[in-house]
């Protein structure tokens, strides 16, 4: 094989950079996904008021500080074993609810979907937003700018700034809304729902009507057999606020439920010398290392993860999408990486019924929105459902509530083993002696990326699905033959 | 090391008192350590905390701060507004890992020549068992406690032009 | 640069968070404007250049470049240097490419602590106590990382900057008024300010744009927001919430005391503040009702964090810029 050499600098680009060695008969030997950055955010919340934890940890991802503010704020209620009078639960979950709506729409048309509506084979320039505002006429493109901003503006409503909001504190919020405000946010919950349903009628006409791509999604190419993890209610459907994390075996029983207060008995966190991303498993199952199947603890989190580990949608509308989604691919659990948009979808529709459902809750525009914490604060953990994964924020304080310690495993992180194992899986299905390997390797991967929506701005600092990739292939000395890159 | 070592100290004092007690210990040849590098400002109130982080910023080892006792100030209660500036000031230089006794407020009158000096003294060997406190500046912040000389090689290239061509 | 070519633009991501860019991204239909008036040549997020692509441009190709993120490893730094090269402005574009921002608060800590911290955290299973190795021998061939710097910079420690937008995320509307500006300028409507300014921001504090009402009221006791309801009409800071509006840009329109939040500083410095720490040392003091050391001690023992309160943001671009465990590394 003919060697290609790129000036290494090409690397400073790379915030995600994949390594493929070859071995001497020309197929792959390994692969490695590195992530190269670090901030240290688990240090620096030591010493610092952990009312504050709210504020500084969304810092941690500018595409979904909404989660970390969420996380955090139940890890401080928890932390002064307080509990936020009902309005106050009820505004939080309305502005997470208008959070997922904006980030679902945006992943689906700006960044997943455009591989679908465009087609896998698209020209790149074409395979992106404008592409699809394109083809699906400029009509649709408002209505997607539309989506983004009424989510948007739910947020800026309830948590006082469209990025990085500053509403939760111990016990509840420091605002509540009136009722124009409340108004207006069923109004857009309505305009939501249809938004959504059609956004699932486009999916089914496009994707759903045309064999190739159903082909697509069931092929092996794909698909994993994992374990399953998702926030669930009591009676067992998808949560994004609160709940318990059912966790489901890839034959799809259900081998648990832990709460906030179990996770370490659950989830442990791997560290390798190559990269600064740790890798998170079921600690019950063990790490096996890369690979899937019941034995081995590599796990994942995502809106498929969240419906398979769930029996249900809470919501009406979402619920018959749900069926509708099981009995087309053949049942419980869905293992199939793509899939993971049509579950995105069903998640955009809960998401806006549940706006307008708490946005008509009686309770909705009440002042009483924060209970002044009494206890002396110890240790609290908060989990939410972050799009992209499970998040966890566990912080210990000493008497004063000054942060002494803090631990956090962060939503696309518990995706790093699974995305590492679909670059591998990729790699090795395309690379073979004598093959030349071209941007169709970097198309596949990039398909297996956006599944799983990843955003490593919580990791490190990449936008959703628009990872700067690097690709390194390697010959069995070691040597760089050829160097892909892009942005995914 | 800590032999040799002089402790470098600026000190802040208020015109009207310590400035003048400190004169007076040097007319009555009251003998006080060289280190202190006075400042004259018009009141303690006029301690603007910014002076005392430039200072330590920029090789001081100390800094002493010196106004009218309480009740004295000539313009009524400033050095009470000193004194609490001071107070915070030197909590959060705490948190910086800067020692208490480097950042130090002593108050004289200006009959006081005699004490200031004795206070001098003692915040000079407090501060000379600290060791120097060598922050590190502008010029070596990029190079010696670090391997990474070529990462911290400031490139402070020309500012670049600002006109644009349209 | 001929007449009917446009003007190139960049935008970059450093040590961010990525809400910087979906800030520009939030500016609505003022996007168009960017795209109408000029090439985009290298935006990471929006479109496909490599940066072997920066590299092949000549030097100040680039008409504007919107810089953001911090200096936290070796790669930010290179990048820093390579845009400065290829760009006529270059913009230091909110709170974590200006101060440090959150992030900065890693200068109290070394190096060696952030890393133990990091790698062994309870639900970390690293029996061998790894470390991620810059350079790490896999049985396969060398990988490689870049370098976790000692500790934070601002882009203006490393190379010149023109200009300063501020904000954690700057506000959509700032950065449309600023796109507003440049284009104009461009057209020779209008004039730029000179290089080193701020722009997309106002030149005095949160507490002037802030309509909660303020009296010359002392306070007795600081107070943690949680342990109070307080006023919604009142200053949060004469309530005894530690309020950064005092020292704060402003530019924001207020946003977080209107939400019954305090400002916690994402602004930066207000104009003509040079530590912006300092500033606020002097504003808190001057609230404080007591002239006895013991008493003003006791009310200060409510600010459990002075240091995280006055350099929240700044701490990277302040005076002293790190603690000392940072520039020891013990
Ligand atoms: S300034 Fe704020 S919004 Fe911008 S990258 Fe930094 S943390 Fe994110
Ligand atoms: S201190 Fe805070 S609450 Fe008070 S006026 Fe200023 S910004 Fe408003
Ligand atoms: S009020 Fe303060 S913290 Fe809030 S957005 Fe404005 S400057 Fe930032
Ligand atoms: S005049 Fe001396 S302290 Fe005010």
């Amino acid at each position: 094989m003919e060697r290609i050499t790129i000036d290494p600098i090409t690397r400073l680009e790379g915030h995600g950079k994949i390594e493929i060695f070859l071995n001497e008969e020309g197929e792959v030997a390994n692969t490695y996904f590195q992530i190269p950055e670090l901030r240290g955010f688990e240090r620096f919340c030591v010493g610092r008021p952990v009312e504050e934890m709210p504020l500084l940890t969304n810092r941690i991802c500018g595409v979904c500080p909404e989660a970390h503010h969420m996380a955090a704020a139940k890890a401080i209620d928890a932390v002064y074993h307080v509990t936020p009078p009902r309005p106050a639960k009820l505004l939080r979950e309305l502005l997470y609810s208008g959070f997922y709506f904006t980030d679902h729409t945006t992943h689906f048309y700006a960044l997943g979907g455009p591989d679908f509506v465009m087609g896998p084979d698209a020209p790149v320039a074409e395979r992106n937003i404008l592409g699809v505002i394109h083809k699906v006429g400029l009509e649709i493109g408002g209505k997607v700018i539309q989506a983004r901003k009424y989510g948007h503006t739910i947020v800026e409503i309830i948590g006082g700034r469209k990025v990085h909001p500053c509403t939760s504190i111990p016990g509840g919020l420091t605002k509540g809304i009136n009722e124009e405000q409340r108004k207006q946010i069923e109004e857009m919950g309505l305009w939501a729902i249809e938004f959504a349903q059609f956004s699932l009628k486009l999916f089914n006409d496009i994707v759903l009507g045309n064999q190739a791509y159903v082909d697509l999604i069931l092929g092996d190419a794909y698909t994993h057999r994992t374990y399953y993890i998702g926030t669930v209610d009591d009676n067992n459907r998808v949560n994004f606020y609160d709940g318990l994390v059912s966790v489901v075996a890839p034959d799809g029983t259900r081998i648990g439920k832990y709460g906030p207060g179990d996770y370490t008995d659950w989830i442990a966190e791997r560290v390798e010398p190559w990269t600064y991303l740790k890798f998170p498993y079921l600690k019950k199952v063990g790490w096996k290392g890369f690979v899937d199947g019941q034995d081995s603890g590599v796990y994942c989190a995502t809106p498929l993860s969240r419906l398979n580990a769930a029996d249900g949608m809470a919501t009406p509308r979402a619920q018959e999408e749900y069926e509708k989604f099981y009995s087309t691919l053949g049942g419980k659990p869905v293992h199939q990486r793509l899939a993971t948009h049509w579950a995105r979808l069903i998640e955009l529709l809960y998401a806006a019924e549940r706006i307008v459902e708490l946005a008509t809750d009686p309770e909705i525009t009440s002042d009483n929105i924060h209970t002044i914490p009494t206890e002396t604060p110890t240790e609290g953990v908060g989990i939410v459902e972050a799009p992209r994964g499970t998040l966890t924020h566990h912080y210990w304080t000493d008497e004063r509530g000054v942060v002494t310690r803090a631990n956090l495993i962060v939503g696309t992180t518990n995706n790093h083993a699974p995305i590492s194992m679909s670059i591998n899986k990729a790699a090795r299905s395309l690379i073979h002696k004598g093959v030349v390997v071209n941007e169709g390797l970097l198309n596949m991967v990039e398909m297996a990326f956006r599944a799983y929506d990843p955003c490593f701005g919580c990791a490190t600092h990449s936008l959703p699905g628009q990872m700067p990739l690097q690709v390194t292939i390697r010959d069995a000395r070691g040597e760089p033959i050829q160097v892909l890159r892009q942005h995914c | 090391m800590s032999d040799t070592f002089e402790p470098v100290i600026i000190g802040f004092t208020c015109n009207w008192c310590s400035y003048r007690a400190a004169d007076l210990a040097g007319t009555a040849r009251v003998k006080y350590p060289p280190n202190v590098r006075l400042i004259r400002l018009m009141c303690s109130g006029r301690l603007d905390p910014t002076f005392v982080l430039h200072a330590l910023a920029n090789g001081a080892d100390a800094v002493m701060i010196t106004g009218c006792h309480p009740g004295e100030c000539h313009y009524i209660e400033q050095n009470y507004k000193a004194l609490r500036r001071f107070l915070l000031l030197r909590r959060t230089l705490a948190g910086m890992g800067i020692e208490p006794q480097r950042v130090q407020l002593v108050w004289a009158s200006a009959a006081e020549g005699a004490r200031l000096a004795e206070e001098i003294a003692r915040i000079v060997e407090e501060v000379r068992a600290l060791g120097p406190l060598h922050w590190p500046t502008s010029t070596d912040l990029y190079g010696k406690p670090f391997s990474e000389e070529e990462a911290f090689s400031v490139t402070k290239e020309t500012s670049a032009p600002a006109e644009v061509n349209a | 640069m001929s007449a009917n070519e446009k003007p190139k633009f960049a935008m970059y991501w450093a040590a961010a968070c990525g809400g910087c860019e979906i800030a520009v991204l939030n500016i609505g239909e003022k996007i168009l404007d960017v795209d109408a008036n000029f090439d985009v040549v290298f935006w990471p997020v929006a479109m496909d250049a490599k940066y072997k692509d920066v590299e092949a441009m000549p030097d100040g190709y680039i008409t504007l470049t919107l810089f953001n993120g911090g200096i936290r490893n070796k790669e930010n730094a290179e990048m820093a240097r390579l845009l400065r090269r290829k760009s006529k402005i270059l913009v230091s574009f909110g709170s974590c490419a200006s101060e440090g921002c959150i992030p900065g608060l890693a200068n109290l800590s070394s190096r060696q602590e952030i890393l133990d911290t990091a790698y062994g955290t309870l639900t970390t299973d690293n029996p061998d106590n790894i470390r991620p190795q810059y350079s790490y021998a896999a049985p396969e061939g060398e990988l490689h990382i870049p370098e976790f710097l000692p500790f934070v910079q601002t882009l203006d420690q490393i190379v010149p900057v023109d200009y300063y937008i501020p904000g954690c995320p700057p506000e959509s509307h700032q950065i449309g008024a600023v796109v507003d500006l440049v284009i104009q300028a461009l057209q020779g409507k209008a004039q730029l300010p000179p290089p080193g300014s701020v722009i997309g921001a106002g030149g005095s504090t949160v507490c002037d744009d802030c309509p909660r009402k303020r009296h010359e009221k002392k306070i007795k006791e600081f107070v943690r927001i949680q342990q109070i309801k307080p006023d919604p009409d009142l200053c949060l800071l004469e309530q005894g919430v530690p309020c950064n509006g005092p020292a704060t840009r402003n530019g924001c329109g207020a946003l977080c005391p209107q939400a019954g939040a305090q400002c916690i500083g994402c602004y930066g410095p207000a104009e003509g503040v040079t530590d912006y720490g300092a500033r606020l040392i002097t504003a808190f003091a001057s609230v404080i009702d007591a002239d006895d050391p013991q008493e003003i001690e006791r009310i200060l023992d409510g600010l459990p964090d002075p240091v995280g309160q006055f350099y929240r943001f700044n701490l990277a671009a302040s005076l002293l810029r790190a603690a000392k465990p940072a520039f020891t590394g013990k």
